[in-house]
């Protein structure tokens, strides 16, 4: 049966014959202490596999935008690591992690249009515009904005910016996306329509996408893997595998599997938040 | 909405109209009441009267009107170079900013009328256009730095993780993030100093008195040594026009620069 929901115990080792193939980003043992004495991650482990969409599921301030920003490199761990076991690693000890990011906000340069967005990460890469306008183009196309591609942000609506913010991540062909909560501002309607956009994107490119989120739906509709964390201190405290096929479509977000996943996600998540009020 | 002011044409004819019609209005009434109550020329000379002094002397006071406006623009593009210069600084490098700020308020905050006399010593007295020069930069170039500097720190913070994330140079984060970021700080603090580069050249020109003997403020000291008080008006006429013109001007670049992106230039729709 396909459609069954497994509970892994935290910090499982993966001891299959299949996951012995190196994970793309493996995170041990990481903790962040930030320097007014709160603790945002605790012993924080986790193997992320090439190709798998892995969400992080938690209630805010259980730290999971921070281990996401760590993974991009932007601020270290303050015990712990996080190696890319398949990257190169360069003279200085930092390792190529080809990644795009999306943050919460569409975070647009509001005096630049679509298409200049698109081609800031190249731009500093140092290629040249008329190099870069190919991919471009077709990053644009990818999310569906080829009309508005010499727009300036103000002019889209809240979806199509968020749209440009995935373009521009996707402009440098990443092998890892993170989001960091990217649909949480948006409408239901225009969240869902980009649920399925990213979904039909990630089966075409086969990328591996780390999703920050903290909708249950939006989590268990999405990933293959849910990682379910905790706050204070922030840490995981379960894994939930979402074996259900791809692809995923609306017929699947009103189906009665659908409905028993986020069932049993959403006990995880208040089980383990019960937990926390114990202590 | 019906009998809202927002359609585009009736608000711009108004805008226009209406200020010219009480100008106008103002005029008369001045003009009326000197007449009337025969009031001496010396004291307050009839709206015909300064009119007809701006077209006699048109010629000099024209000349003095371009000396004034040279050495205004010339303090104008100084002060700019060095406020934006001084604002990269401050950003790229706390030290600096730690250490020069407070001397630049110093500088903002002395009445630059108390500097002119040190100012025209140390250039020499033969070189009184110099100190115009210096004393009007001086005047001037405060808004541009601590705009710009403001602007230049107002980085949307994501925006600045992106750039970190891509591994972005210092370079690149001042040529595409900061300056653009602060662009529209920077167009405020250019309209505040055109107007103050003004104030500036002709506080020093009173102040170098007769050793110019040629800018605008001298006119107006002149004329009024010679009790000619319309050629004062006159020359009073033309430094407000200056100062006008210089504001349109630049608040029309600003428009310009910013009507694609920024709120301040794009129309509302409602």
């Amino acid at each position: 049966m396909a459609n069954s929901i497994s509970v892994l115990a935290p910090k499982a080792p993966a001891t299959d014959a299949a996951e012995i193939k190196r994970p793309l980003i493996r995170i041990a043992g990481v903790s962040k202490v930030y320097q007014n004495g709160t603790v945002a991650l605790s012993d924080v482990n986790l193997d992320v596999q090439s190709g798998e969409f892995l969400s992080l599921l938690g209630p805010s301030g259980c730290g999971k935008s921070t281990l996401l920003r760590m993974i991009a490199g932007l601020g270290a761990p303050s015990s712990g690591a996080i190696d890319w076991p398949q990257a190169m690693y360069d003279v200085s000890g930092e390792p190529e992690r080809s990644l795009g990011f999306v943050f919460q906000e569409p975070t647009l340069m509001p005096w630049a249009t679509v298409s200049d967005n698109v081609y800031l990460p190249l731009r500093i890469a140092g290629v040249r515009r008329r190099d870069a306008a190919p991919r471009i183009g077709e990053v644009i196309r990818m999310v569906g904005l080829e009309k508005f591609a010499d727009h300036y942000p103000r002019e889209l609506s809240g979806g199509m910016k968020m749209r440009v913010s995935i373009a521009r991540a996707l402009a440098v062909k990443p092998r890892v996306l993170l989001m960091d909560e990217p649909f949480a501002a948006l409408d239901e309607i225009t969240r869902f329509k980009l649920n399925n956009d990213l979904l039909a994107l990630w089966q075409e490119q086969k990328w591996t996408v780390i999703f920050v989120t903290h909708s249950v739906y939006e989590s268990v509709y999405l990933s293959n893997r849910i990682a379910v964390m905790n706050a204070r201190p922030g840490r995981i405290m379960t894994e939930l595998v979402v074996d259900a096929p791809y692809p995923r479509t609306d017929a699947f977000r009103t189906s009665p599997v659908y409905n028993e996943f986020c069932r049993v996600t959403s006990a995880e998540l208040k089980r383990t938040m019960a937990d926390e009020e114990e202590h | 909405m019906a009998g809202e002011p927002t359609g585009e044409g009736t608000s711009r004819l108004a805008r226009v109209v209406v200020p010219v019609l009480l100008g106008i209005l103002f005029l008369c009434l001045w003009e009326f009441l000197v007449r009337w109550l025969e009031v001496p020329k010396f004291v307050l000379p009839a709206p015909s009267l300064i009119f007809d002094s701006l077209l006699n002397d048109y010629a000099t006071l024209a000349a003095s009107m371009w000396k004034t406006l040279g050495i205004t623009i010339a303090a104008f593009f100084v002060a700019l170079i060095l406020g934006v210069t001084g604002a990269i600084l401050f950003t790229q490098s706390r030290v600096f900013e730690i250490s020069l700020f407070p001397y630049a308020v110093v500088l903002q905050v002395t009445p630059i009328v108390s500097i002119a006399p040190f100012i025209l010593i140390w250039v020499g007295l033969d070189h009184t256009e110099r100190a115009l020069l210096i004393l009007a930069t001086i005047v001037a170039f405060f808004p541009i730095l601590s705009n710009t500097t403001l602007g230049m720190k107002s980085v949307d913070h994501n925006l600045l993780n992106l750039f970190d994330l891509y591994h972005a140079s210092r370079w690149q984060r001042l040529r595409f993030l900061q300056l653009p970021s602060a662009m529209p700080y920077l167009l405020g603090g250019m309209k505040i100093s055109g107007g103050l580069a003004l104030i500036g050249t002709v506080v020093a020109e009173f102040v170098a008195g007769s050793g110019t003997g040629t800018g605008l403020a001298w006119r107006i000291i002149e004329s009024s040594n010679r009790l000619n008080i319309p050629r004062m008006f006159a020359a009073l006429l033309l430094l407000s026009a200056l100062g006008v013109t210089i504001f349109f001007g630049l608040s029309a670049v600003e428009r310009l620069a910013l009507r694609k992106w920024h709120e301040s230039a794009v129309g509302r729709e409602n």
